[in-house]
C-alpha cells in the first residue's frame, strides 16, 4: 500500500506542474492587466508603463515564469498587488476558512445523502421514499446562491434567527457558538444539491446490493433487517459510494464560490474572484496552484480509501 | 430494527412541534445582530487594499483613511473649496510657482510624535523622488498629482515650501485629496512596505486592528487637537456582494452602507432607516468618435444628444441616483459650473432634421458597453436604453460589451477605425482634470491623453491651457465657464448623468452627511 501511495503522489507533480502553467498562461492570456485596473480611469499608457515596470511585468512571459515557479518552490508566493501582502498569508488564512465550510458541507451530505439514499433502497416505493425523493430532487434543481439568497432573506432579515453573512460576529463573539450561528445558513445551502446527488447514488448502490443473492442468505439466515442493510449491504455499497463523495468534494469546494459570495464568507473562492476582477495575477495563479493541489491530494486520498475497502481495486 | 418505525411516529411529531414552537419564542426575542452603542458598523464595498494613502487609488479605502490622516488641506464640508487642515494658511508667489504653508501648532500623530515640516518633507520625496530610502515602500500610482513639484523644503519646524517646475492651478486641491494625506515617517521607517497595514496618522480615529476579509477598526483619539470624534470606534465591513449588503442593512448587522443599488433603495423608506444622496464631481458620458464615421460631423453628434432620453435613463434606469447632465463640468464644482448651461432636451424630431440635413440617416454605428466599472452605475441597461433611442431616430446601433478591464484596454487607445461611440465615466476632484485629460488636441490617446474620440477645438485648447496656469479662482471660473459653452455646442460627447452618491443608516445614527467629494467623513457622527 506504501509503494502505492507513494507512486500515486509521484503522479501528481507532472499534474500540479501542468496546473502552473495552464493558469499562468491563462492569466498572461487574459486582456487587461494589473496596472490598469489598479489606475482605473487614470491608466495613461505612461502611468501603466511606468507601474508594469515597478511591479515586474515589463519582463518577458518565460523569464517570468521560471521566477514565480521558483520562488514557489522555495514556500515564496509573491506579494498581492490588490491586497498589498504576502500570496501565502492571504491563501491560508482563506483556505481555513474554506475548509471550514466546504468541510462541514461535505460532512453533511456524505451523512445525510447516505442516509437517505439507504432509506429510500431499504423501503423502495414506501412513502419515505417518495417523500425523499421528492425533497432531493427540489435538492438538486435549485441553485444553492438562490437558496442562500431566500436562506438569508428569511431566517436572518424576516425571523433573525441567524446572523446574514460573514464568519464570525463583528463585535465581540469569535466563540464556537457564534461560528456555528454563521455557519449554518451557507453549509446548510451548500449541502443541498450535493445532498441530493449523493442520496440518489446511494439508493441505486443500495438496490443494486440488496438484490444480491449473499443479501438474501443473510436474511434466510435471520440476520436481523437493521444488521442487513447497515452492517451488509451498505458496507458493499461504499465502494461505489466512496468515487461519488471524491466528486462532490470537489464539487463542495468549488460550490464554495458562489456561496461564499453570497454569505461573504472569507474563503478562498470569494479570494480567487476578487482578484481575477482586479487582475492580482500572483494571488489568481498561488491560488489555483494551491486549491488544485488540494483537490489532486484529496482524489489520491479517496483511491486510496477505495483500495482499502475493496481489496481488488489496489497496487 | 425498523428503519421508520412507525410507532415514533407520534413522538418524532412531537419533537418536531417542540422544537418550531422553541423557534418562534426566538423569533420574538429581541432581535439578533443589534451593534452596540458608540460603535458604528460601515458596510464597504470591498476589502481596503491598503491603509497607506500614498499607495492606493479606491474610492472604497479612502473612506477609511480620511478618518485616520489629515493632509495639509481638505475640502470645506458641503462643498469641493479648499479649507486649511494642518495648515493653517499658505501664499502663493506671484508667478504661481512657490506654494508656502504655514503649519498648525500643537499637532501630533497617534504615537504622541509632534508633526512637523519635516513630516511634509518625508511624505512627499518619498512619493516622488525615486532615490529616496523609502521610494520602494510604493508602487505610488497617483503621485503624478504632484508632478509638478520640483522640492519640497522645511523652512523651519512650522513653515514649508513647495516650489513647482511651472504653475499648476490644480495643486491645491490635489493636495486636498487623499493623496496629499501626511503620515507618520517614523512608522513608514519601522514598517516599511507593511505600514499600509500599520497606520499612523493625526486623524480624529487612530487605527485598532485589520482582520483580513472581516473588518478595520479605528478607534476614537483622544489626543485629537480638534474637537473629539463622536463616537468610540467605527468598524469597516468589506462586503463585497451589494445584495448580502442589503441584507446586512435590513437585519440590522450594519449601521451604515454606501452604494445602496437602485433597485434597492426602495426597501430603506421606513422610519428605521435614513436614506442621504449628495451629488458628486461625477460625469457619465458617451464619448463620440470625432475623426471617422458618422460622428466626425457635428451635426450628427447634437442629434444623438437630441435624441437620447436622458430624464428615462436617470428616472427608469437608474431609479433615481443621478441627474441629468448639461456639459463637461459636473455642477458639484459650483464654483467653475455655468448655472446658464441647458441639458439637450429630449427631442427625436429635432434628431431625425439634423441626421437628415447631415445625410446620415440609416448610419450603423459601433457602440462600446462595459459589464461594470468604477463609476459606471448601471452600464449594460443604460446602453441598451440609449441604443433604443438612437434606433428610433434612424440610426442602426450594434452594441459590443466587455468586461472593465478589457474595456479600456479598447477605449483607451481610442475608437479610431474601431467603434463610433463608448461608454464613460470619470470622478474627479479638480474642474480641469477631466477636460485637461479628455478634450484638449494634445490629450488624443497618440499624445498620452484619454482623448479617445479625437475631439479638437484651438479655442477650447487655448482655455484649458490658460485656467491651468491661473493662480486666480475668478479668473479661472470665467475660463472654465466659456470652454463648457463651446464643448456643450460641440457635442464631442453625449452628456448623460451626474451620479448622485448614496447611503443608508439606522435610525440610531447621527449627524451624518455625504460630501461632494464622495469622502465618508465620520469624526462628527453619532451612533446611539
Amino acid at each position: 500500500m506504501a509503494g502505492y501511495i507513494l507512486k500515486r503522489l509521484l503522479s501528481a507533480i507532472p499534474v500540479i506542474l501542468g496546473i502552473t502553467v495552464i493558469v499562468f498562461l491563462i492569466m498572461a492570456m487574459i486582456p487587461g492587466d494589473p496596472a490598469t485596473a489598479i489606475l482605473g480611469s487614470y491608466a495613461t499608457p505612461e502611468n501603466v508603463e511606468k507601474l508594469n515596470r515597478d511591479l515586474g511585468l515589463d519582463k518577458p512571459l518565460a523569464q517570468r515564469y521560471v521566477i514565480w515557479l521558483g520562488n514557489m518552490l522555495t514556500g515564496d508566493f509573491g506579494r498581492s498587488f490588490s491586497l498589498n501582502r504576502p500570496v501565502l498569508d492571504e491563501i491560508l488564512d482563506r483556505f481555513s476558512a474554506t475548509l471550514i465550510l466546504a468541510g462541514t458541507a461535505f460532512v453533511l451530505c456524505s451523512l445525510i445523502g447516505i442516509l437517505a439514499g439507504a432509506i429510500s433502497a431499504a423501503r423502495q416505493y414506501s412513502l419515505a421514499d417518495k417523500a425523499i425523493t421528492f425533497v432531493v430532487l427540489i435538492g438538486i434543481s435549485v441553485p444553492s446562491f438562490f437558496l442562500g439568497m431566500m436562506m438569508i432573506l428569511l431566517f436572518a432579515v424576516k425571523l433573525r434567527w441567524l446572523p446574514v453573512s460573514g464568519m464570525y460576529a463583528i463585535y465581540g463573539g469569535g466563540d464556537l457558538p457564534d461560528l456555528l450561528a454563521h455557519l449554518a445558513m451557507p453549509a446548510l445551502a451548500l449541502a443541498a444539491v450535493a445532498t441530493g446527488v449523493v442520496a440518489r447514488l446511494s439508493r441505486s448502490a443500495m438496490l443494486e446490493v440488496l438484490r444480491q443473492d449473499y443479501i438474501r442468505t443473510a436474511r434466510a439466515k435471520g440476520v436481523p433487517e437493521g444488521r442487513v442493510v447497515y452492517g451488509h449491504a451498505l458496507r458493499a455499497a461504499m465502494v461505489s459510494i466512496i468515487p461519488v463523495l471524491g466528486i462532490q468534494a470537489g464539487f463542495v469546494l468549488s460550490g464554495a464560490v458562489y456561496i461564499e459570495m453570497v454569505f461573504q464568507w472569507p474563503g478562498v473562492g470569494r479570494m480567487l474572484v476578487d482578484a481575477i476582477l482586479k487582475r492580482d495575477i500572483l494571488l489568481v495563479q498561488g491560488g489555483v496552484v494551491f486549491v488544485s493541489a488540494c483537490y489532486v491530494l484529496f482524489n489520491i486520498a479517496v483511491d486510496v480509501a477505495q483500495g482499502l475497502l475493496d481489496p481488488r481495486i489496489k497496487t | 430494527m425498523e428503519l421508520w418505525n412507525r410507532s415514533r411516529g407520534p413522538a418524532a411529531a412531537a419533537a418536531l412541534a417542540a422544537i418550531l414552537t422553541s423557534a418562534a419564542a426566538l423569533g420574538t426575542a429581541p432581535a439578533l445582530a443589534q451593534t452596540p452603542p458608540g460603535v458604528l458598523i460601515v458596510g464597504q464595498i470591498a476589502e481596503p487594499k491598503s491603509l497607506d494613502p500614498a499607495a492606493v487609488t479606491a474610492v472604497n479605502d479612502f473612506r477609511i483613511l480620511v478618518n485616520l490622516y489629515e493632509g495639509l488641506v481638505k475640502y470645506e464640508p458641503g462643498t469641493l473649496e479648499v479649507a486649511p487642515a494642518l495648515a493653517t494658511d499658505w501664499t502663493i508667489s506671484e508667478d504661481g510657482t512657490e506654494y508656502t504653508f504655514t503649519l498648525r501648532e500643537g499637532v501630533t500623530f497617534h504615537d504622541g510624535t509632534p508633526f512637523d515640516a519635516g513630516a511634509v518633507k518625508f511624505n512627499f520625496d518619498r512619493m516622488l523622488d525615486e532615490s529616496h530610502p523609502f521610494h520602494d515602500t510604493g508602487p505610488f500610482p497617483l503621485a503624478f498629482f504632484f508632478s509638478a513639484v520640483e522640492s519640497v523644503e522645511a523652512v523651519d519646524p512650522l513653515t514649508v515650501k513647495f516650489t513647482l517646475s511651472e504653475p499648476y492651478a490644480p495643486f491645491l486641491s490635489n493636495l486636498a485629496y487623499p493623496t496629499g494625506l501626511i503620515v507618520l515617517p517614523a512608522a513608514v521607517e519601522a514598517a516599511g512596505a507593511d505600514f499600509g497595514r500599520a497606520p499612523v496618522g493625526t486623524g480624529p480615529f487612530k487605527f485598532a486592528e485589520w482582520r483580513s476579509n472581516e473588518a478595520v477598526v479605528i478607534e476614537k483619539n483622544p489626543d485629537y487637537w480638534g474637537d473629539p470624534a463622536g463616537t468610540e470606534a467605527v468598524v469597516f465591513r468589506p462586503i463585497t456582494d451589494a445584495n448580502t449588503r442589503v441584507a446586512e442593512m435590513l437585519a440590522g448587522g450594519i449601521d451604515m452602507m454606501v452604494e445602496v443599488p437602485p433597485v434597492a433603495l426602495s426597501q430603506f423608506q421606513s422610519d428605521d432607516f435614513t436614506v442621504s444622496e449628495q451629488a458628486g464631481p461625477h460625469l457619465w458620458f458617451l464619448i463620440l468618435n470625432a475623426k471617422d464615421g458618422p460622428f466626425a460631423d457635428k451635426r450628427v453628434r447634437q442629434a444623438a444628444n437630441y435624441a437620447i432620453n436622458k430624464e428615462a435613463l436617470v428616472g427608469d434606469v437608474l431609479e433615481g441616483t443621478a441627474e441629468v447632465a448639461a456639459g463637461p463640468t459636473p455642477p458639484a464644482f459650483a464654483w467653475a459650473h455655468d448655472d446658464a448651461l441647458e441639458p439637450y432636451p429630449y427631442d427625436p424630431d429635432r434628431a431625425r432634421e439634423l441626421l437628415a440635413e447631415a445625410g446620415a440617416e440609416g448610419a450603423t454605428l459601433t457602440f462600446y458597453v462595459t459589464e461594470g466599472g468604477s463609476g459606471m452605475l448601471d452600464p449594460v441597461p443604460m446602453g441598451t436604453a440609449i441604443q433604443a433611442d438612437l434606433n428610433a431616430v434612424g440610426l442602426d446601433v450594434k452594441i459590443e460589451t466587455y468586461e472593465w478591464n478589457t474595456f479600456l484596454g479598447e477605449v483607451n487607445p481610442g475608437l479610431e477605425g474601431k467603434a463610433d461611440m463608448a461608454e464613460m465615466a470619470w470622478m474627479t476632484n479638480d474642474p480641469d482634470t477631466l477636460p485637461f485629460l479628455a478634450l484638449r488636441t494634445d490629450a488624443w490617446p497618440d499624445k498620452g491623453g484619454f482623448n479617445s474620440g479625437y475631439y479638437s477645438n484651438p479655442e477650447v485648447d487655448a482655455l484649458l491651457e490658460k485656467a491651468r496656469v491661473s493662480t486666480d479662482q475668478g479668473e479661472r471660473a470665467e475660463l472654465y465657464k466659456q470652454m463648457q459653452q463651446i464643448v456643450h455646442d460641440d457635442a464631442p460627447w453625449v452628456f448623460v448623468a451626474n451620479w448622485k452618491q448614496n447611503a443608508v443608516t439606522s435610525s440610531r445614527v447621527e449627524n451624518f452627511s455625504l460630501e461632494p467629494s464622495f469622502l465618508l467623513m465620520l469624526k462628527d457622527v453619532v451612533k446611539n
